[in-house]
């Protein structure tokens, strides 16, 4: 090794040892856990290595109902975030004045933290002894009947989170998408325009291709960042999300660490990895499809 | 297809919003261009040409004034439905789609009985490529072409819907020297051989005087002059104009006329009979319009003699320069012998021009 090389990796010594300890190690760490059964938290000590944890997790019914969950909520709220957002974008791009005003209110839950927007969506949607909730005002105002939004059925509560989910990452969207309809070179729209290109055809042949790459960085994210939903959930549903039947994959994994069932780290690192594994295939789905595209 | 601008001004509200008074881009702009000829727009950045191409290409709108192509008035026409072909400076290629498509691309928007069926796009898209010489690059990308090719692309996306008026806004100011003197010859094949009426751009007066049928000078909004190039070379209506054509550019010098005699300096130059009475003048000189002769009536301090071959360039120092230093260039012959210290020069009549010290506008001279 020569010195300049030498010297490279002396600069590079503190971020590769902090990694190597809290990133790594634990990583490793986790991958063990996930193999060892039957571990005993207290006495820390297990019967020996095998895939027990795997098919306990995989049988287990809580974690079915929250891979389901994760999967709905993936499902819907990563093409309908990014279609609104684009929407918007598109909006906020073509017109003139206010834009600044719209871009800011658009902004505005990107920087509002998410158990006051949770709080927001109580009011709006939870059933109390003095009110149903002001979503529920406006149903039985157009002559419908009331739901229950937070202890009612499955697709109330379905899609109050996805309407959660999906209001909490659309400003970063927004964001993404305007400034890349911005970057896009007005020559490209005149040369359109002089050759009388629908606007339709403008969108779909120059604006989409164009503004692609933004897409696909906002798609992939957005799926990654759905399947690692929770915290979300917790503000609305509360703690106890798999008796409101809507854990997630996330909340699966804490609960079984901490939760009132906590202390299976075993199950907890067995259910963390089957989420990795499956964030890891749709991200490379994503990949090889937008490489094609290009 | 004549195009024919009348009266044509564009007025923008002021950025500075304090400042009321609009900013006039392009000032009353009267001129008929005739069919098939191709038409350089002139001037320093800022004088109002990329507008006027803007208007006649229909993607801004004049405050006042028609325009008409042919016999059809289409001031209110949106570009689409003008038929014309628009170059853009950044080529505007579509950089997803490959040479090929992005030809093809206007010809996708034809709609109702102008339809074309897929075999007709292609052909006429072949065609088109061909005619800029690019037929062996239709399945690259934009980014996978040279500057030159990409300026071929550009232009061949613009004909290939047969367009009535072609426009070029600075469609050389993107390529290095060498490429630019092969393109610009090549604008000129591709506008002899489609016969369109083609109206193109440039700061560049070299590149406008080297190609044009005719060229539009401007300065700030305004039209200085329109003529064929050697006319408004030679014949310049004002300083402005005699300045911004020719390179190395025009020599101003002070003078004064006295009892019909023109004085650089204390020294008496030529005998002139001017149109108008005044005394204090610019004197334009052409490099070319001088002639070394020693006792010549011009004598000036010699800084440096730069032979180029066939010229040799003289550059001087002479008090009533208004640069510190001037350029004249003469035959190689006669400037074999220079030295150095002083340098006599005679002055050829038809290049020197005489201007109004006040507002720059030609006086007119005969020699005897």
């Amino acid at each position: 090794m020569d010195k300049k090389s030498l010297k490279g990796w002396l600069y590079l010594l503190p971020a590769i040892v902090f990694l190597g300890l809290f990133m790594v190690y634990p990583l490793v760490d986790v991958v063990i856990y996930s193999v060892e059964e039957g571990y005993n938290f207290a006495s820390q000590s297990f019967f020996g290595y095998g895939r027990y944890n795997f098919s306990y997790v995989l049988r287990d019914p809580y974690f079915l109902q929250a891979v389901k969950n994760t999967l709905i909520l993936v499902v819907i709220t990563v093409p309908l975030s990014t279609g609104i957002a684009l929407l918007i974008s598109l909006g906020l791009n073509s017109i003139k004045p206010l834009k600044d005003l719209f871009q800011t209110i658009y902004f505005l839950p990107y920087v509002t933290n998410t158990l006051a927007v949770g709080l927001v969506f109580m009011i709006l949607f939870k059933k109390t002894n003095y009110t149903d909730g002001f979503v529920n005002l406006i149903i039985q105002w157009f002559g419908g009947s009331s739901i229950d939004f937070i202890e009612g059925p499955y697709a109330a509560k379905m899609f109050v989170m996805c309407f959660y989910t999906i209001w909490v990452v659309m400003p970063f969207k927004i964001l993404i998408l305007t400034s890349a309809l911005a970057s896009v070179n007005p020559d490209y729209y005149k040369a359109a325009r002089v050759d009388g290109t629908s606007r339709f055809r403008i969108f779909t042949r120059i604006t989409l291709p164009m503004i692609s790459p933004m897409i696909f960085y906002l798609v992939i994210t957005g799926f990654i960042g759905a399947f690692k939903a929770y915290s979300d959930e917790v503000a609305i549903f509360g703690t106890d999300l798999n008796s409101a039947g809507m854990n997630t994959i996330v909340g699966y994994v804490y609960d079984m660490l901490y939760g009132d069932s906590g202390g299976y780290p075993s199950y907890a690192s067995a259910a963390a990895l089957i989420l990795f594994v499956i964030i890891l295939t749709i991200t490379c789905i994503n990949l090889l499809v937008s490489k094609r595209k290009r | 297809m004549k195009i024919v601008l009348e009266n044509l001004t564009k007025r923008y509200p002021n950025r500075n919003k304090k400042i009321k008074e609009d900013v006039i881009a392009v000032n009353n702009f009267n001129f008929e261009i005739p069919d098939g000829k191709l038409i350089g727009l002139l001037g320093p950045s800022g004088c109002g040409k990329s507008t006027t191409l803007n208007m006649i290409c229909g993607l801004e709108k004049p405050t006042s004034g028609r325009i008409f192509f042919g016999e059809d008035d289409v001031t209110a026409l949106p570009p689409e439905n003008r038929g014309v072909g628009m170059v853009f400076q950044s080529y505007a290629l579509y950089p997803h789609l490959t040479v090929l498509e992005n030809i093809m691309f206007p010809l996708q928007n034809f709609k109702g009985k102008d339809k074309l069926s897929k075999t007709e796009m292609t052909e006429r898209s072949k065609k088109a490529a061909a005619l800029v010489q690019i037929d062996m690059l239709l399945d690259r990308k934009p980014s996978e072409l040279s500057g030159g090719q990409q300026q071929r692309v550009a232009i061949a996306r613009a004909l290939v819907k047969m367009p009535r008026v072609l426009l070029l806004d600075e469609p050389l100011s993107n390529l290095d020297a060498r490429l630019r003197l092969q393109t610009r010859e090549e604008i000129r094949r591709i506008q002899r051989e489609t016969g369109i009426t083609t109206v193109f751009v440039t700061h560049d007066q070299e590149e406008a005087m080297s190609i044009s049928d005719m060229i539009v000078v401007m300065e700030a909004g305004v039209v200085q002059q329109i003529g064929k190039p050697q006319e408004v070379y030679d014949d310049p209506v004002n300083l402005f104009v005699a300045k911004f054509l020719g390179t190395p550019p025009i020599n101003i010098f002070d003078g004064t006329i006295r009892q019909n005699k023109l004085y650089i300096g204390e020294e008496a130059v030529l005998d002139v009979f001017p149109e108008k009475n005044e005394t204090e003048v610019c004197v334009g000189i052409r490099p070319e319009g001088f002639m070394i002769q020693e006792g010549g009536p011009l004598s000036c301090q010699l800084s440096s003699v730069e032979v180029m071959g066939r010229d040799t360039s003289v550059v001087a120092s002479h008090s009533a320069c208004t640069q510190p230093a001037f350029r004249a260039i003469v035959s190689s012959e006669g400037a074999a012998s220079l030295g150095t210290g002083k340098i006599g020069f005679a002055l050829k009549p038809a290049k020197v021009h005489l201007f109004s010290r006040q507002d720059g506008s030609r006086i007119r001279f005969t020699v005897k």
